[in-house]
């Protein structure tokens, strides 16, 4: 009885990674999918949080395209490991804190390793040359390779023909011959093919799945380790980063402030980890303060959480600060004007 | 007989799955586990982790800002 090959393909929810996994399928292999999540990964948190958004909540995409294969999906947590990644990525950062290379080898280690446990034979990804500057170029796959501890059990489907023979290849466990030639930014290839197998439902790409692509994040992730002396990190400060808006009025403390209702709720959940302030005479934000504050940082973060209140152009706002322990003062002050908030406070 | 809970409030997509994914790998077939989230897109994401890994919904429901959804455990 011939061996059943059994092929994990790293699924991000992109069309690359679905139709990788869909050209080893349809040479016969078992495929299962396997998907990283990172903290930073680009799932529809911020659609989760806004109340306005949450009459038509975001699919998971990586879900949805393996149903749309029919495979299973193993969706792991790697938030703790991950974060060596983003304090030292050895290759170094992209144009903002996004560790891109380090983070594929990483992935591919990972995926290395669970094909091991799981008695899987090789790892597919949807890797297409020169697709992405810093970890998708013709120079940087072998060092995913290499350095993931992969080598040739991984295969890019998509690109294949344009790489070295690996030994799903060399071992007939697959037809190098049906495998692609994808080269470059151009994703008509990609598109024609997807029309091939009758694919015509796919999340659209969107300039990367994870935030630390991100511009603005980056520049608060960038903020909050500057603020703290150190590159650290929990859970609970990179989904904060995502909500609200975010400003330093001084070096000790920064306040977030909910854009809307949705935000305000989620804010809620961290009254006991950080000082909050609430306006009580007019309707407004909820907002959270970051750091050590004295009482004098306190009436300055005030007189901004009034800013952003129903009564920024009153006299007077009355608002309520609750310390980490629940203990409430009231306190009632002028809201900052525009021209009292300097740019470099907006993170 | 009994339920499993698993407390996934407060955690946002795919944290929520993932908690499931853990627990259900622990339950024999048959267990009945319900999963209590605050993200509304757990109503979506866990009944798909559910359909591709074969286990089957019994319910899905909305309850003051919570959302619940109550799964058998099937067959690995």
């Amino acid at each position: 009885m011939t061996k059943q090959i059994k092929a994990v393909a790293l699924i991000s929810g992109g069309l690359d990674s679905l139709l990788a996994a869909k050209v080893i399928q349809e040479q016969g292999v078992h495929v299962e999918g396997i998907n990283f999540f990172t903290g930073f990964c680009v799932e529809g948190h911020t659609h989760a949080i806004r109340k306005k958004d949450k009459a038509k909540p975001k699919r998971n995409n990586a879900l949805w395209v393996a149903e749309q294969l029919g495979i299973k999906l193993h969706i792991i947590d790697i938030v703790e490991e991950y974060k060596q990644v983003v304090f030292n990525p050895k290759h170094g950062y992209g144009a903002n804190l996004n560790p891109c290379l380090d983070c594929k080898i990483f992935m591919v280690q990972k995926a290395k390793e669970w094909i091991a446990e799981n008695g899987f034979d090789f790892i597919i990804t949807g890797e297409v040359i020169g697709q992405r500057p810093m970890s998708q170029r013709k120079d940087t796959m072998p060092v995913v390779s290499r350095e993931s501890g992969a080598d040739e059990l991984l295969l890019r489907p998509l690109c294949a023909k344009n790489l070295p023979e690996t030994k799903p290849e060399r071992e007939g466990w697959v037809k190098r011959d049906a495998l692609h030639d994808f080269s470059g930014r151009t994703r008509k290839p990609q598109m024609a093919l997807a029309k091939q197998f009758q694919i015509e439902d796919y999340a659209q790409p969107a300039g990367g799945c994870c935030f630390l692509t991100d511009a603005q994040y980056s520049s608060k992730l960038a903020d909050l380790w500057e603020a703290r002396g150190s590159k650290q990190y929990e859970m609970d400060d990179i989904m904060l980063l995502k909500v609200g808006r975010h400003m330093r009025p001084r070096p000790n403390f920064k306040v977030i402030i909910s854009r809307e209702e949705g935000e305000g709720n989620f804010l809620q959940g961290y009254r006991k980890q950080f000082v909050s302030i609430k306006t009580t005479s007019h309707a407004g934000p909820l907002a959270l303060v970051d750091g050590e504050v004295s009482s004098d940082d306190l009436y300055l973060a005030a007189q901004l959480v009034a800013r952003y209140s129903q009564g920024k152009m009153a006299e007077q706002v009355e608002l309520e600060i609750t310390d980490r322990e629940g203990n409430v003062e009231q306190v009632a002050v002028k809201p900052l004007s525009p021209s009292e908030i300097p740019e470099e406070w907006h993170l | 007989m009994s339920k499993v809970i698993v407390d996934a409030r407060r955690l946002l997509c795919p944290m929520p799955v993932i908690r499931v994914q853990d627990r259900a790998k622990e339950l024999a077939p048959g267990t009945v586990l319900e999963a209590i989230c605050t993200d509304p897109g757990a109503l979506n994401d866990i009944p798909a982790w559910c359909r591709i890994n074969g286990h089957k919904v019994l319910e899905t429901r909305s309850q003051d800002d919570e959302y619940i959804v109550v799964v058998e455990i099937g067959e690995e």
